[in-house]
């Protein structure tokens, strides 16, 4: 009989758990050494090694431009590509609520596979648990992975310096929009897609092409706001952004108007910003604009010397200090 | 963006802020009513770009700041009952009383929903009859309407599990009060143009007879603002004191007179108490006694702790204009928007939230 609905006893340990891992979660994942018991043996190739780890609780699971599965793997790949590193494996950590449709799984798994094949990294690892319903929200993913860092790559969010350039890989504060759009109900027509995606091969493509690349960061829950004040603090610069240049859809740009939120609070799930000297800053936008995932990527401002602080300086020449949202104004986005 | 970018042009935002300098022959002081307006300025740096010549003063229409303390504690009371869903706007749920805050409510175990019309507390009665629905209903003169609707809906769909946590309040009163406070440094109002889409420009004219005060109507847009600063300066220096519409693209002089009804026939004035500015006379809205069963105090019978006193907070001061969020010791140190002493400081309308964003140092 096949399985159709996720129970408390597939995640028991017991005959069924055995049943859902061989008919369920394995076939849809192909995963090369899933097979083994406890840990997965791998060879090291060399170099240093990146470790991160992330935990995805987005709600609904399926949303316009991706589902939790595809977002899961783009997280944690993009985390290691912000240390510069290579991403290759990951560990799929999956908690199931007791009453998912075995369908809904499958599909995210098809996901996970899909999109891990797509940024060339291999699932090697991987539990699952069972709770009770009314305990989670269908599914919790969580995803440790790990990379290597060619030699020579020196990425730090301190390395910034006063002159520096700051890149935005394409424009910003869409996912969370896309989130809230979808889980709200906000009927927009079309639908706001999420920006989910890699951002691995285009950072790979500027360390390739020798762009001495200062610090890179991943804007996602706090949105391009927060993930710029941790530059600044880290680097003890004063970020100007141009107000004019920071790109964002319109459609973002409208349904933020009509919710009252920043875009840039907003999450981003396939954008990073960079921090590059000037002299590479044209060398570093005319490569990533040459690559599908960082086409729209815009300079959007520049570190100066002064009080670590992100600022956004206006068309009329008037400087506004930005600061962190306070906290859950898009709760529970990736 | 149509319909935004060219009210956000700043070659034309430049070019206003000239007229207006041109205008004046001394410096004139203005109170923006509206919570959105203070940030609308903020954001956009008028304030900094009319240095010297205007002074803008902010005004207590922040809903969430002028809430009281008591209506937070019996809506925190109100979680703390396990049949109890309460729909809430999510600015209130950071906004502290004696009880805490709602957020804090929430994760006690408490059910709050954040909703973003109350609309959405109707079609959660709806979908749970086993709930019962309690709509935290705040805001001025323009949220009071879908209040309105969310009752007369509930009332034609039957609906017994729904009732609401009224504390609406109403602008001209307000502007009342602080006219009539010897210390005001008033000199004209940019009036806020939603309240107008709703009521109507013609709402102000006795105050601005009976206290010779010129008052504009004005947009939340820095082109809408600027017009509505320029035109409160022009109606200064010529010695004037009317009514002027600047925002006739949004507000019509008679209002809408259907949101309006529907106020009218759930909702009657009633005394309130502001917070930081006292009771004021017939600047609430209670249920008439026809719509006496939606209300939420009476139906659960909750009694809230007597409010205390804001601590080292000035937001009294703040909302009625006589000090700056600056002028607070707390303000940036002890007061931030994680630890909020008072209202302003919360709320994404409030005056001291706006200078924490926007301004540096």
């Amino acid at each position: 009989m096949t399985i159709e609905i996720v129970r408390l006893a597939h995640g028991g340990g017991g005959r069924l758990q055995a049943k859902l891992l061989d008919e369920v979660i394995l076939p849809a994942l192909e995963a090369r050494a899933l097979g083994a018991p406890d840990a997965a043996v791998l060879d090291h190739p060399g170099g240093r090694l990146a470790l991160t780890t992330d935990s995805f609780v987005v709600r609904p699971l399926f949303f316009p431009g991706g589902d939790i599965g595809r977002l899961a793997v783009h997280g944690t790949v993009n985390d290691l590509a912000m240390a510069g590193a290579h991403p290759l494996w990951l560990t799929l950590g999956l908690i199931l609520e007791e009453g998912l449709a075995v369908a809904d799984l499958q599909h995210i798994l098809a996901s996970v596979r899909a999109t891990a094949q797509e940024c060339g990294v291999q699932v090697v690892a991987g539990d699952t648990k069972v709770v009770e319903a009314g305990r989670g929200d269908g599914v919790y993913i969580n995803t440790s992975g790990v990379g290597v860092v060619p030699d020579g790559v020196q990425i730090a969010p301190g390395a910034i310096r006063p002159g520096d350039v700051l890149l935005a890989s394409g424009d910003l504060g869409r996912h969370g929009v896309a989130i809230l759009a979808a889980r709200e109900g906000l009927g927009l027509d079309p639908p706001i897609p999420s920006d989910s995606t890699s951002v691995a091969g285009a950072v790979a493509a500027l360390l390739a092409a020798g762009v001495p690349v200062h610090a890179l960061r991943d804007p996602t829950r706090g949105g391009a706001v927060a993930a710029l004040q941790e530059l600044a603090d880290a680097s003890g610069c004063r970020l100007v952004l141009d107000d004019a240049a920071i790109p964002v859809r319109d459609d973002v740009r409208g349904a933020c108007e009509i919710l009252g939120l920043d875009p840039l609070h907003s999450a981003c799930e396939g954008r990073f910003l960079a921090a590059v000297p000037e002299h590479a800053a044209a060398q570093a936008l005319t490569i990533l604009r040459g690559r599908a995932e960082a086409a729209g990527t815009v300079a959007i401002g520049r570190a100066e010397p002064g009080e670590p602080a992100v600022i956004r300086r206006l068309a009329t020449g008037v400087e506004r200090r930005m600061i962190l949202p306070a906290g859950e104004q898009l709760p529970r986005i990736c | 963006m149509k319909h935004l970018d060219e009210y956000r042009d700043p070659a034309l935002i430049l070019r206003q802020v000239e007229a207006i300098r041109a205008a004046c022959t001394r410096r004139w002081t203005l109170m923006e009513v509206c919570g959105g307006q203070t940030h609308a300025i903020l954001r956009h740096g008028l304030d900094e770009l009319l240095e010297g010549c205007v002074e803008l003063i902010h005004g207590p229409g922040c809903p969430v700041c002028v809430t009281p303390a008591e209506t937070l504690d019996q809506a925190v009371l109100l979680t703390r009952r396990p049949e109890v869903t309460l729909c809430t706007f999510g600015d209130m749920l950071r906004v502290p009383g004696a009880l805490g805050d709602l957020n804090a409510a929430r994760a006690a175990g408490g059910d709050v929903r954040v909703i973003y019309s109350p609309l959405d507390a109707v079609a959660l009665a709806c979908e749970h009859p086993e709930c019962e629905v309690v709509l935290l209903a705040v805001g001025f003169e323009t949220t009071a309407p879908a209040a309105a609707i969310a009752v007369l809906q509930a009332e034609a769909l039957g609906l017994g599990n729904l009732s609401l946590l009224v504390s609406h309040s109403l602008v001209p009163p307000a502007m009342e009060a602080l006219l009539a406070d010897p210390d005001n440094r008033i000199q004209g109002f940019l009036a806020a143009g939603h309240v107008c889409t709703v009521e109507g420009a013609t709402a102000y004219q006795a105050i601005a007879e009976r206290f010779r005060i010129p008052i504009v109507v004005t947009g939340f847009e820095p082109v809408d603002l600027l017009a509505g600063i320029h035109a409160c300066v022009e109606q200064q220096e010529r010695g004037e004191a009317r009514v002027e519409n600047r925002y006739d693209r949004a507000a019509r002089d008679d209002g809408n007179a259907a949101a309006r009804e529907a106020v009218t026939r759930v909702f009657e004035p009633v005394e309130r108490e502001w917070r930081g500015m006292g009771r004021l006379p017939a600047s609430g809205l209670g249920l008439r006694p026809e719509y006496a069963r939606f209300d939420a105090v009476a139906r659960f019978e909750i009694a809230a702790p007597a409010a205390t006193g804001d601590g080292p907070c000035i937001a009294g001061e703040v909302l009625r204009g006589l000090r700056r969020p600056t002028d607070c010791p707390a303000f940036g140190r002890e007061c931030t928007p994680d630890t909020p002493l008072g209202a302003p400081m919360v709320s994404s309308e409030g005056a001291c939230a706006a200078y924490l964003h926007y301004r540096e140092g």
